[in-house]
């Protein structure tokens, strides 16, 4: 059994606001382990990226507040809600590196692509300037940059997204970090851009082992390169498995409309597309019980009243949804989610 | 093809000047038709110059050059009355619902604006017309005094949609509407175009980057690439038999919902990013990224040629 290298127990995240209290991250809990890639699906809203950014704490508090109870455990020894701020300082360097969604504003356009990449290396590791730069470069090329010294004197305006995501990439490997966590990294790029992405973020997962978290909202990137997936929903986890679980045995609704809401290139249908009605709940007061029940068109009286908790499918698999429990009727699950024929 | 094309576009250029003897060639010689009822999608990277051309045919911006006929007539030629006129048959929905909706107006009048433009319908038979379109786009009449911050993404683009319709046009030209917008609400609007359609009988121009998505809704497809067309053919039959080694890789670079067919699955990865329009590759526009260059791609631009009844590509391996 390969070992956790991180361990998110009961996590509940909320914002206070003027207007109350947002609760976006409503009890997470998941591993991830040693060279593995956990992909975190869900629509805008769900707290998939608040989660990701509590894992490096990286919300200011206040506004958020990481609630009582809820555990990051990291690397098996470092209890990243306990942390001070110093102490997170040099594991959120050395040990975690982060990948943003738009490369056009994360990175600093007064500084060149050299000294952003080498200021994490020369904060963290006690190396000469000259030293710094020459791992910088080596960064570069790694991750596919041509005439990587001559990019070093560059400015991130003088790149193009797709460049400007590379030098990202780098900055986040900077220090060796174990936990790679990449939030919507491809979103904001052409799909010919977005595949040659993809294409070396799982080269570098091989080469350097490292484990990644992948948010993004797109099941196409998640078949292409996680291992795992986690399914959020209004700040819960509804469902959890192997790739293949998820995407050939979903067992959650909500699954089973995300899958089903997206069209297909070698489905020749002209029918329409399967959308989940309505949207989601709004997090200031969620709803009691299951938090998909209002949409959700197998919804039963107890989804409203009770919240399900996660129901064993396998091992390796869970899903938040009373279907599953042995006293439900028997519902006939669309066939498209997960069972569909292709040759 | 006895069908009458409810718009031509015929050599269509659109060239920005950007100073310093700088020109920015963004449409560069277009040509294709639409047919009545029938949904044209315009697909590309970004940069590729689709907005443009969609900017173009709808007048927002001034073509530099080439033919708009709609129903026959040259639209760049329409001034005064003739060029309301127009627009009652031509509408536009934008892709960011957040910036294309005047925050200070509500709803029922930004849906009216058209009407009251016009001078189509006022009083009793305005408002009647207003809770009529917002039905129409699964929203109802109460939400015609509210303001557009109150709306969801999904719910402002079904607005948006509501204003474009109000005025009863034959052609929409949406430019990326669902972009912005999560996946299972991308699918009700969807859905809502293609009903609409049914209905109303329209005629669409759908601009995107997302190809399952464009495949999905339309009949026939264009592809774009530095201002040039690439391709045009039916969708089934580009997706079957793509010919343009460009529109090959973009269909291969689309990750698909599927584990296993995509362990299965070769992939094209392209290499290189689009070069910039301000100084394009001589001859074909794709030559430094096609894994088939030859000579004479450097030299000569492919005639857009129609290899097929209906497909057309602009490539020297298909000459």
């Amino acid at each position: 059994m390969a070992k956790p290298i991180l361990e998110v127990n009961d996590l509940r995240v909320s914002f206070k606001m003027y207007a109350g209290e947002v609760q976006a991250v409503r009890g997470v809990s998941f591993t991830l382990n040693k060279g593995e890639v956990l992909a975190i699906v869900g629509e805008s809203g769900c707290g998939k990226s608040v989660t990701a950014q509590t894992i490096m704490r990286l919300n200011p508090t206040p506004p958020s507040i990481i609630k009582e109870g809820s555990s990051i455990l990291f690397d098996g020894k470092h209890e990243i809600t306990k942390l001070t701020n110093s102490q997170m300082e040099h594991v959120r360097g050395e040990e975690m590196g982060m990948i943003f969604q738009d490369p056009m504003t994360s990175l600093n356009p007064t500084m060149t692509i050299g000294a952003q990449i080498s200021e994490g290396i020369r904060k963290h590791q006690k190396v000469k300037k000259v030293e710094a730069l020459l791992r910088a470069s080596d960064l570069l090329a790694l991750v596919g940059i041509s005439n990587p010294h001559e990019r070093l004197h560059q400015y991130p305006h003088e790149l193009s997204g797709g460049m400007r995501q590379r030098v990202m990439i780098a900055i986040a490997l900077a220090c060796n970090p174990k936990l790679l966590i990449a939030d919507e990294p491809t979103t904001a790029l052409d799909v010919t851009i977005q595949a040659q992405i993809i294409d070396l973020l799982r080269d570098i997962q091989k080469k350097t082992e490292t484990s990644i978290i992948i948010i993004t909202h797109d099941l196409g990137v998640v078949a292409e390169i996680a291992q795992r997936v986690l399914v959020m929903y209004a700040g819960r986890v509804v469902e959890q498995g192997y790739l293949d679980e998820i995407f050939y045995n979903p067992q959650h609704p909500y699954t089973w409309g995300l899958l089903r809401s997206v069209p297909r290139l070698d489905s020749d249908t002209k029918s329409a597309l399967v959308s989940i009605p309505g949207t989601p709940p709004d997090l200031f007061a969620p709803p009691k019980g299951c938090a998909f029940a209002a949409r959700c068109p197998y919804a039963m009286k107890v989804c409203t009243e009770i919240d399900p908790g996660h129901f064993r499918v396998s091992d390796t698999h869970s899903s938040a949804c009373w279907l599953l429990h042995e006293d439900a009727p028997n519902v006939e699950r669309p066939i498209e989610a997960g069972g569909r024929t292709h040759g | 093809m006895a069908e009458q094309p409810i718009l031509e576009v015929r050599n269509l250029r659109k060239h920005f000047n950007l100073g310093d003897g700088k020109i920015l060639k963004a449409v560069d010689g277009v040509n294709f038709a639409i047919n009545k009822g029938e949904t044209f999608g315009l697909v590309g990277e970004s940069g590729c110059g689709k907005s443009t051309a969609g900017r173009t045919i709808i007048r927002l911006y001034e073509a530099t050059d080439g033919e708009v006929l709609f129903n026959g007539k040259d639209i760049r030629k329409l001034e005064g009355k003739q060029r309301q006129q127009l627009y009652r048959n031509m509408q536009m929905v934008y892709q960011d619902p957040y910036a294309s909706l005047n925050p200070r107006m509500t709803v029922g009048n930004i849906i009216a604006e058209g009407l009251d433009i016009h001078g189509l319908a006022s009083g009793k038979k305005r408002r009647e017309r207003v809770s009529e379109l917002l039905n129409d786009v699964g929203l109802n009449e109460e939400h015609a005094s509210r303001f557009p911050h109150e709306f969801s993404g999904g719910q402002r683009q079904r607005i948006g949609i509501a204003r474009a319709l109000a005025i009863e046009p034959q052609f929409i030209i949406a430019d990326e509407p669902i972009s912005a917008l999560d996946v299972s609400v991308q699918a009700q609007v969807v859905n809502l175009f293609k009903k609409l359609q049914r209905e109303h009988g329209l005629t669409y121009l759908f601009i995107a980057h997302d190809l399952a998505m464009v495949k999905h809704i339309s009949d026939r497809i264009g592809v774009m690439y530095l201002g040039k067309l690439a391709e045009v053919a039916p969708s089934e039959q580009l997706y079957a038999k793509p010919l343009h080694p460009y529109t090959q890789s973009l269909l291969s670079a689309i990750p698909i919902p599927d584990p296993q067919l995509q362990r299965k699955r070769e992939r094209i990865i392209l290499k290189g990013e689009i070069p910039s329009p301000l100084n394009p590759p001589s001859g074909c526009p794709f030559r430094t990224r096609c894994p088939f260059a030859m000579d004479v791609c450097a030299q000569v631009m492919p005639e857009f040629k129609e290899v097929e009844p209906g497909h057309f590509v602009a490539c020297h391996l298909h000459t």
